[in-house]
């Protein structure tokens, strides 16, 4: 599977509320509502401005969460982002 | 029309004509203790009329329409004019209302504070509201509730209350005959019967109030009280609103809000009996 990029909304884009073990969101450009699990919200806190793939998310997530990079969790993430991709919430970069 | 009627329910003045005098008669009956200002403007009109002219005496039908209209929804026979009022009224609200989130759930009031019930058609919730509106509880709907889209508060819509099939004789056993519609035998729906609520529901229908409760009953199988996460309570309310994507960001707040601030459980009951004595037990904890 390519390591495809990824941007993520722009910044007031998304309304993000957790509620217990989910976690609403609400996207203001095409005001649906999304209903997420672990580890979605974390991937988009994670994205950051500026663009990044699999492999880099991967990276800062092990930071955020003082973890190790495993290798068998990028292709993971891939598929998550394309996932969030899908829903509008991530875009290609 | 020529025959017409202004009833106002909750924060809503409805408009309603009708090609037929019958329908109207009998609303102005269930709705005689309501308040009544013809000189406030129509929030939503309902009308029933015939396809036909000749179609008003002719076996006749009526048809519902209004501000907002169902394509291809069968009429109903006269006999059942009430009924197609009724329906008409729901219609123009579950369609047509932004003002509140609106819910489809029943909801009464105690020590001013508000406790909502959201179900299915068949879960009870109806028939739950209406025996506690009979005792300690205000009734502030049996069918829609809704919910104020800033403050966060319970407004009511205490239309009449529609009994079906079981609920009819449970009811009616227990109050004044005065207080009951004529019975609608046989509608697609079952077996109908409205109940006028108290007059002090009445009175306190522009009261606002706090939710300090929110449960989710279904009627059937052993007691059972089972906690509901934020979330699920979330989804499950999203489902039970007829306007919660029109309000957009407003109602995703709202219903936010409630889920948050109201605790939430999913109770199962055998009989009215068992379903109450779970409310009252469920209540006294919340309302601490």
């Amino acid at each position: 599977m390519t390591d495809r990029t990824y941007r993520a909304a722009p910044p007031g884009a998304l309304r993000i509320e957790p509620l217990g073990e989910l976690t609403a969101i609400f996207d203001r450009r095409s005001m649906q509502t999304h209903l997420v699990v672990s580890p979605m919200p974390e991937i988009l806190d994670a994205m950051g401005a500026d663009a990044c793939n699999a492999a880099g998310l991967a990276t800062r997530l092990a930071a955020a969460f003082d973890l190790d990079v495993a290798e068998d969790v990028k292709p993971i993430l891939a598929e998550r982002l394309s996932e969030l991709a899908a829903m509008g919430l991530v875009e290609r970069a | 029309m020529k025959n017409k009627l202004r009833i106002a329910v909750g924060p809503v003045q409805f408009r309603i004509g009708s090609d037929w005098a019958e329908p109207i008669a009998a609303l102005a009956r269930l709705y005689a203790g309501y308040p009544q200002d013809d000189t406030r403007p129509a929030d939503a009109t309902v009308r029933l009329f015939a396809a036909r002219p000749w179609r008003r005496w002719l076996r006749p039908s009526v048809h519902i329409g209004g501000d907002f209209v169902v394509p291809d929804a069968l009429p109903l026979p006269l006999s059942m004019g009430l009924l197609a009022a009724e329906m008409g009224m729901n219609l123009q609200i579950a369609l047509g209302w932004r003002r509140h989130m609106l819910l489809h759930a029943s909801a009464v009031a105690q020590g001013g504070r508000a406790l909502i019930m959201s179900g299915e058609s068949g879960s009870g919730k109806s028939t739950l509201a209406a025996l506690l509106g009979e005792g300690d509880w205000r009734l502030m709907g049996d069918e829609f509730t809704l919910i104020d889209l800033f403050g966060g508060d319970t407004l009511a819509f205490p239309r009449a209350v529609s009994l079906k099939n079981e609920a009819i004789a449970e009811v009616a056993a227990r109050v004044d005959p005065a207080r009951l519609g004529p019975l609608l035998a046989a509608t697609p729906k079952g077996d109908i019967r409205h109940l006028i609520p108290r007059a002090d529901a009445i009175a306190a229908m522009h009261e606002p109030l706090r939710p300090a409760l929110l449960l989710f009953p279904r009627f059937g199988g052993e007691v059972a009280v089972e906690p509901m996460g934020e979330g699920e309570a979330f989804v499950r309310l999203t489902e039970a609103s007829t306007n919660y994507v029109a309000l957009g960001e407003a109602g995703f707040a709202a219903l936010t809000r409630l889920v948050r601030e109201t605790p939430a459980f999913g109770i199962s009951y055998p009989d009215s009996a068992a379903g109450i004595a779970l409310v009252e037990q469920l209540w006294a904890e919340a309302a601490k």
